[in-house]
């Protein structure tokens, strides 16, 4: 029972970690594009600067999480995609001191190159992430001992591929259209031009990927041609997309690819349950969440804290959003 | 060398590295949250000011704890997954339950106090800052809980092979966790005190902005010697705890071979032979010894020896003597490194009240590289007690070899290891490089309030975006 709760827990981590820092990743691709000039790029810079750190602590505290309630997924997973994890932890250690690095100094080399480490630092870890997912859904060389015995390349397939690509996209589109919501006049065109552009290319690469997974995960024998009902809003609300942008309603398109990631992200894991990581050389020896599980004294007290500070954090950052609520323009107070 | 000692290696380098930042940020956290309280109390710009300039550096050393805090974070189940399956049902839980409680809380108002000076009513600001101090604080005492279960067990039962958590409470009442967490957080105080001291110190020396060097001189060096002072007690009941609870490392750091005697001579320095097992020529204190463990003349501290003995027939057969010249030296390193601060602290309170800091050419020139002083004692502790404790990872538990990652092979190590390590230092190069310029620029000279013209924007200050 307790494993259950805790295994939506962590879905719920993820799904903070993907639909909030998913648009500051986003905008972090799309910084060096959209700034044309130092000013417009700081602007872009300042729609994210007083959240993306908060929103970075939704990744650790998913792994922090993962760590206390399933030791073993944990282990396995990390240890595992070793490789993997190497990149995206350059990644966001790059990014993170970018954002505080870049301003700092008036020369111009310097500032372009933290930009490149922002905009690659914000690429990478929605890239390695969707490959991830792609190979808890389709399983991966587990051996008795719950040690994952493949390489980094293992990991890299057509559709372990289809799937970094297709979050890389969602995430570029969750970011363009914050920044339609967070910037004005020429930054906001741009930001609804890229909206606009990737829109139907982030559909068709996602349905590429929903397709791939008939074949190469056991969805088709679990969920049967009809994969149920939050899948298929997840890829109405992304279609719905490309009108509300045509009809100028920024908000609900948003608000839309907000929806795609949350409910595509139940999907994989409501695909995975029981399992945490499935192992390709033997059902037997997949992780499941009771395997992998803490004990019940342990994950009764890390419920007893997640469920009475979980709504506080949600509190005290939705007043973060509220608090910053206006547009950032070039009038603005840039430098801190 | 093989995977394990590569791991060891890496985690050496990440959390040394890590923790250089860690104690900067939180003591700079309680300096500026009280700079920024005089500002909202006298309504004095020089506070502001203050506030504004330590605030810069303070951010830019909060973002490489921050980045480098992710790593720390994930290394367990990287290199040390073996480890992570023994431990994880107790040792898990004070670190999720420190990025809940205490990492959600700093992040988010950090980003309300780096971009809110114009948005926030100044009290409700002044808050912000404040909470990310406590946080800090916070967030240091879920991590510590979880390092003192590794040096003390507690709230725990093997089942099945593994440790499982029994008592939450217990990892919160562990004793060694509160003989270390008060440690820790006053040497935190005294590293960011003698920062900005020294620092203030600097631009006193070149007659820059004295009025505002001078106050956060005079309130940094009382911060340092109080902090100083309080973090050699706490260590000293940390020793005395060491003396049940981990005697090897406490003799190992004492290279003690032999039980001593009746009344216990302190060390102060020594030869140490670690394969005859035998010191060369040493240089003792009577009774100190037995002064520091015992707070009285006499009392028997007992050797790596017999202790060896001790532990072969509790453990079974093996070596238990951990590296015996890192555990020596680094204790002294440390003690040389905290009694330097503490009289300095205390020459700089003496010049402070009697009005001759500034007069003080001699002592202002050495404190600039006296910052470097809390850096050296804190690094030192650690590698005291995390060499100390060898061969155990989880003392009494597991060994560190057991926890490594099986089939993480040593070239993977080696990869990650190498690459950490150039970033870390590219990282390093950077972040020293923007902490000279951002003090040679100095403190921002704010003509009007209100920040209106576009035209000033680039200009002067320096960004933090």
């Amino acid at each position: 029972m307790l494993e259950t709760v805790w295994f939506i827990l962590i879905t719920v981590l993820f799904i903070g970690f993907f639909f909030l820092e998913g648009f500051d990743f986003g905008v972090g691709m799309l910084m060096p594009f959209l700034g044309k000039t130092d000013t417009d790029r700081r602007v872009v810079i300042n729609t994210i600067g007083p959240f993306w750190d908060g929103n970075e602590v939704w990744l650790i505290t998913a792994g922090g999480a993962m760590f206390a309630a399933f030791p073993n997924w944990y282990a396995t997973l990390f240890s595992g995609f070793y490789m993997a994890l190497f990149l995206m932890l350059l990644a966001l250690i790059g990014r993170g001191v970018a954002f505080e690095f870049r301003s700092k100094l008036e020369n111009k080399r310097w500032r372009a190159l933290w930009d490149w480490i922002i905009c690659i630092g914000s690429m990478l870890p929605p890239l390695l992430w969707g490959v991830a997912l792609a190979n808890l859904m389709r399983g991966v060389p587990i051996d008795e001992n719950m040690n994952y015995v493949g390489s980094f390349w293992d990991l890299l397939s057509p559709y372990s591929i289809t799937a970094g690509l297709s979050m890389v996209l969602l995430f570029l589109l969750h970011g363009a259209l914050f920044l339609t919501l967070k910037t004005e006049d020429v930054l906001r065109e741009r930001a609804r031009g890229v909206a606009k552009r990737i829109g139907a290319w982030t559909s068709a690469v996602l349905m590429l990927f929903v397709v791939l997974s008939y074949f190469e995960t056991d969805m088709f024998a679990s969920q049967g041609i009809n994969p149920g009902l939050i899948p298929v809003l997840a890829g109405m609300a992304l279609l719905s997309v490309h009108f509300f942008i045509k009809a100028g309603r920024d908000g609900w398109a948003f608000i839309m690819t907000g929806a795609t990631i949350i409910l595509s992200t139940i999907t994989v894991f409501m695909l995975l349950f029981p399992n945490v990581m499935i192992s390709s050389l033997n059902p037997e020896w997949s992780l499941t969440i009771h395997n992998a599980s803490s004990n019940a004294y342990t994950l009764k007290v890390m419920t007893i804290v997640a469920v009475t500070v979980l709504p506080f954090v949600l509190a005290y950052q939705a007043w973060t959003y509220w608090v910053f609520r206006k547009r950032v323009t070039a009038n603005d107070h840039l430098d801190y | 060398m093989e995977a394990v000692e590569l791991a060891r290696l890496q985690f050496g380098i990440t959390t040394i590295y890590h923790f250089l930042f860690v104690p900067l940020s939180i003591g700079l956290a309680y300096l500026i949250a009280f700079m920024q309280t005089m500002y909202v109390i006298r309504d004095d710009e020089k506070y502001k000011r203050m506030t504004k300039f330590w605030g810069k550096i303070f951010l830019l050393n909060f973002a490489v704890g921050v980045v480098t805090g992710i790593m720390q974070e994930f290394q367990f189940g990287m290199n040390w997954a073996d480890f992570s399956r023994y431990v994880g049902a107790v040792f898990g839980g004070p670190l999720a339950v420190e990025a809940l409680v205490s990492f959600f809380l700093e992040s988010t108002f950090l980003g309300i106090w780096i971009f809110g000076w114009d948005r926030l009513s100044k009290k409700l600001h002044l808050a912000c800052i404040w909470l990310v101090a406590i946080a800090a604080t916070l967030s240091a005492l879920w991590i510590l809980s979880a390092n003192a279960f590794m040096q003390e067990p507690v709230g725990y039962e093997v089942v099945n092979g593994r440790a499982e958590m029994t008592d939450f409470f217990a990892l919160l009442g562990n004793k060694q966790l509160w003989v270390e967490f008060p440690h820790v957080i006053f040497g935190a105080f005294a590293t960011g005190a003698f920062f900005v001291a020294g620092i203030s110190a600097y631009k006193l020396l070149r007659k820059q902005q004295t009025e505002m060097f001078r106050a956060s001189f005079n309130i940094a060096i009382i911060v340092a010697l109080v902090s100083s002072l309080l973090t050699a007690f706490a260590g000293h009941d940390q020793a005395q705890h060491l003396m049940t609870s981990q005697p090897m490392k406490m003799a190992a750091s004492e290279g003690l071979w032999h039980t001593t005697g009746e009344s216990a001579p302190w060390t102060v320095i020594a030869s140490i032979d670690p394969d005859n097992r035998e010191n060369g020529f040493q240089i003792e204190v009577p009774y100190l010894l037995s002064v520091l463990s015992y707070n009285k003349l006499t009392g028997s501290v007992p050797g790596m020896l017999e202790l060896q003995a001790q532990y072969e027939a509790e453990y079974g057969p093996g070596n238990y003597i951990p590296p015996v010249r890192t555990t020596f030296w680094s204790f002294r390193v440390m003690l040389a490194a905290g009694m330097t601060m503490i009289l300095l602290g205390m020459i700089g309170t003496y010049k402070v009240i009697r009005g001759r800091v500034e007069g003080s050419l001699h002592y202002l020139k050495w404190m600039l590289p006296a910052i470097s002083l809390p850096f050296i004692a804190n690094t030192a502790g650690w590698i005291m007690t995390e060499v100390g404790r060898q061969p155990w990872v989880v003392f009494g538990l597991q060994r560190t070899e057991q926890g490594v990652s099986p089939l993480v092979s040593s070239g993977m190590v080696a990869t990650t290891l190498i690459g950490f390590t150039v970033v870390y230092g590219l990282i390093a190069a950077a972040f020293i490089y923007l902490v000279v310029h951002t003090v040679r620029q100095g403190a921002e000279v704010e003509t009007s309030h209100h920040h209106t013209k576009s035209g000033q924007q680039d200009r002067g200050t320096a960004a933090m975006l």
